[in-house]
């Protein structure tokens, strides 16, 4: 695998998928936009590794998120980022319509 | 509750309401350590894998994560793993857990090593 | 009665906990019956198990700090290790295993605070174990979400104009906080700048220690 689908810096979106099992994106992150921080590396995909199964590699991304995008008004301060390990089954481009 | 009505899990607690972080800490005890290196060995030799420790974690649900210790957990989940990869059977399992228990009333004394 | 290990002291200087001397629990009975199987099965031996907790127990803060203050005195390492961080730490001999470590720097407008939400991923192979607090319900539920306050209740308080950098260790990274040098050790050498760092200050919830406290 090359770089992935996305590259750093690429505005993204976390699926907003909720199956049960064991998953790595967290689900405070699911439908929530980020921009890739990095990508890392292609690593064998957890969701299959954790049932004991063949697993295929899946490309790893670092997804930053700023805090007011998690939490809203919640937000402690809004200069304030949020950054989780995502694969890339987990992301897709966002919206272009989405304003940042 | 172990998944919430909308699929939510309960280990994935990022954002949740807590109270505040506790400061006590305790040393690990050598039945601790023991089950942390049986984590590390096997799965590096391939028995398991760390995505399925942590997959059985989450299955034990919420009343294990509030009820057991961390390595009391572990040795669980480590169990479950090396059930599914037939490693060992639970009958070998059950058999051998009663003659350990019949040694002693103490980890001392019930342990050989 | 049997006293197996009695003499042994963990790395912070205290007993390990009396566990041979109280009653034999059923988690305890299956980590005894677990280990003998995988002996028999000949997945393991008892030579083998203590080896690796000798490993373990050899793991302190000690190579994390060391880490940061060879970063501190070394720009070009400074920049290799935030670089790789896995390589840059097997320079030093420390091999933080298969996971791949990111380096993350404090700076005067950046504070960066490690957690693991789903689980507790932490770097053990520079930390050792990780300490009960951030394996708890409230430091895997608030740090993401309330970073600021989690950091006040270790002690730390920071400017409104300084970023927070929440870093959640989902999968396959593990990740190590260098810390800003603190003010007036330009005298001091690598080793004396090492006993600066503590293990809070490269998760996060701590700065290092200044050298006059």
């Amino acid at each position: 695998m090359g770089s992935g689908l996305f590259a750093a810096g690429a505005p993204v979106r976390i699926r907003k998928l909720m199956p049960p099992g064991h998953v790595r994106a967290p689900a405070y992150i699911r439908g929530k936009h980020g921009t890739v921080e990095r990508v890392i590396a292609p690593f064998k995909n957890p969701e299959q590794l954790a049932y004991g199964l063949p697993a295929a590699e899946q490309m790893l991304y670092r997804v930053r998120f700023s805090a007011t995008e998690l939490w809203g008004d919640q937000a402690e301060n809004p200069r304030d980022f949020i950054e989780a390990e995502v694969y890339a089954h987990w992301i897709e481009p966002q919206d272009p319509t989405h304003a940042t | 509750m172990n998944i919430k009505k909308n699929g939510h899990r309960w280990h994935d607690m990022g954002g949740q309401d807590a109270g505040a972080v506790p400061q006590n800490q305790h040393d690990f005890s050598l039945w601790e350590k023991r089950v942390d290196a049986l984590m590390i060995v096997a799965s590096s030799k391939g028995y398991f894998t760390v995505d399925g420790l942590r997959r059985s974690l989450e299955d034990m649900g919420e009343y294990a994560f509030e009820n057991m210790s961390y390595y009391e957990r572990w040795i669980a989940s480590i169990n479950q793993n090396l059930i599914e990869s037939g490693t060992y059977t639970l009958e070998e399992l059950g058999a051998k857990m009663a003659q350990v228990q019949k040694r002693g009333e103490t980890y001392g004394e019930a342990n050989l090593g | 009665m049997p006293h197996d290990h009695h003499d042994h002291l963990s790395p912070s200087g205290h007993p390990y906990r009396a566990d041979d001397d109280t009653p034999l629990s059923y988690w305890q009975t299956m980590e005894i019956a677990v280990r003998e199987l995988l002996v028999e099965k000949n997945v393991t031996t008892p030579e083998e198990i203590n080896a690796q907790i000798d490993k373990m127990d050899a793991r302190s803060p000690a190579i994390g700090a060391a880490v940061v203050a060879r970063a501190w005195v070394d720009p070009d390492f400074k920049q290799r290790l935030l670089k790789d961080g896995s390589a840059a730490s097997l320079e030093m001999g420390f091999d933080v295993g298969p996971m791949h470590l990111i380096a993350v720097e404090n700076t005067q407008d950046t504070h960066n605070i490690i957690v693991c939400t789903l689980c507790s991923c932490y770097p053990r192979n520079l930390l050792g174990l990780p300490p009960d607090w951030y394996k708890s319900r409230a430091y895997r539920s608030r740090t993401v979400k309330e970073p600021r306050k989690v950091l006040s209740e270790f002690g730390v308080t920071l400017g409104e104009n300084v970023t927070v950098r929440v870093h959640d260790s989902t999968a396959d990274m593990r990740y190590v906080v260098l810390p800003a040098r603190p003010k007036d050790t330009d005298g001091l050498s690598e080793a004396e700048l090492a006993s600066l760092v503590t293990r809070d200050s490269m998760i996060g919830t701590g700065v290092a220690r200044n050298p006059s406290t």
